[in-house]
C-alpha cells in the first residue's frame, strides 16, 4: 500500500502492459472471462460477417490488463473504485502502456485515500482507455 | 441477469489472473497470499466480469447442444444471434462495451460463494461520425457473498452501433 508521506499530488507509474498483443492472449481472455463473442477469436467471422479489419481485443481485456498496472502501484486489495471508458479499440500486435497520475490526496470515510487519473495509450499515443480509480493508501 | 453461485476459485483466480498478464503472487500463491494482511488467493479488480461463466443464459458462449452458434464454422456465420443478445455479432449493427465501473466494497477472495443481481440503468443515444447513431444502454449489478455482505457494485454502459466503428 502507498504511504501518505512518500506521494504527491502529480506523481505518476507508468507500465508497459503488454507488446505486440498476441491474438491466443486474446483466445486466453476469452478463455478465462467467459466471453466467447466471436468478434475477438473468430477471424474469418469478423471480417467476413461483421465487417471489421481483424478481430480486436475484449474491452474488459484492455482494462484487466490497466488494472494490472494499477494494483502493482497502489496495492494489493487498496482499490475502492475502478473504472473506464473505452475509447479505442485494440488489435493484434498493438503496444500498450498504462499510466496512473495521482489527481488528490483526500479522507473518506476516516481513511486517507488517493484519486488517480487512467490513461492507457496504444503503440501510436492513441488513448485506448481513459479513467479513474480510488485507492486506500497508509497515513 | 442473476446469477445463483458464482463459485470464486483459486484456479480460475490464477488463469484469469495470466490472462491480463499480471504475474502477482496473491492472485496464484497460497502460501505467498496466506502470509499478507489479506489473508488468502484474492481475486483481481475486473475479475467479477468472469462472472459470465456462471450464467447459465449467458449469450456469448455456445450452449452445449443448443440453438447454433453465429461464430464461424463451415461458412462465415454459424447463425444468428438471438434476439435477445442485443444484436451483437448479428453483422454490422452490434452491441460493443462502452464503458465499466467497479466499487470495491470487500475483496473477493478464493472459497467465496458469489451471487449477482442486474439491474438495467440509465439508457441514452449520441450521434457519432465514426460508427452512425449510438445507442447506450446502461446496467448495474451487485454482487454479494456467502454472508450476503455487498462485495462489488459493477456498472456497465453497452452501445449498440449503426455499423462497425471506423479505426
Amino acid at each position: 500500500m502507498l504511504k501518505e508521506n512518500e506521494i504527491k499530488v502529480g506523481d505518476t507509474h507508468t507500465a508497459v502492459l503488454v507488446e505486440d498483443l498476441k491474438r491466443t492472449q486474446i483466445v486466453q481472455y476469452a478463455g478465462a472471462s467467459g466471453d466467447y463473442n466471436p468478434l475477438h477469436t473468430d477471424e474469418i467471422f469478423t471480417t467476413q460477417v461483421a465487417g471489421y479489419p481483424s478481430v480486436f481485443a475484449h474491452g474488459m481485456l484492455s482494462m484487466g490488463l490497466t488494472g494490472t498496472m494499477l494494483t502493482d502501484y497502489v496495492g494489493d486489495g487498496a482499490l475502492k473504485k475502478y473504472g473506464v471508458r473505452f475509447t479505442n479499440q485494440v488489435w493484434p500486435g498493438d503496444t500498450l502502456t498504462g499510466k496512473a497520475t495521482i489527481i488528490e490526496i483526500r479522507e473518506e470515510d476516516g481513511s486517507k485515500v488517493i484519486d488517480l487519473m487512467i490513461e492507457t495509450t496504444n503503440q501510436n499515443d492513441i488513448a485506448v482507455i481513459t479513467g479513474s480509480a480510488t485507492a486506500t493508501i497508509e497515513a | 441477469m442473476a446469477i445463483d453461485k458464482f463459485l470464486v476459485e483459486a484456479s480460475h483466480i490464477m488463469m484469469f489472473a495470466r490472462s491480463v498478464g499480471d504475474a502477482n503472487p496473491i492472485y496464484h500463491d497460497e502460501d505467498y497470499a496466506k502470509k499478507t494482511d489479506l489473508g488468502g488467493i484474492i481475486a483481481p479488480p475486473t475479475f467479477a466480469q468472469s462472472s459470465a461463466q456462471f450464467d447459465p443464459d449467458y449469450f456469448l458462449r455456445p450452449k452445449i447442444g443448443g440453438e447454433g452458434w453465429f461464430g464461424s464454422g463451415k461458412e462465415a456465420s454459424g447463425a444468428k444471434p438471438s434476439k435477445d443478445s442485443g444484436g451483437s455479432g448479428g453483422g454490422a449493427a452490434m452491441g460493443l462495451h462502452a464503458e465499466q465501473h467497479f466499487e470495491y466494497h470487500k475483496p473477493v477472495k478464493a472459497g467465496d460463494i458469489l451471487t449477482a443481481t442486474t439491474k438495467p440503468g440509465n439508457s441514452w443515444e449520441k450521434e457519432s461520425k465514426r460508427a452512425g447513431k449510438l445507442k447506450f444502454n446502461e446496467s448495474v449489478t451487485e454482487y454479494r457473498n456467502q454472508d450476503g455482505e455487498l462485495v462489488i457494485t459493477a456498472t456497465g454502459v453497452g452501445v449498440q452501433t449503426e455499423r462497425a466503428v471506423d479505426s
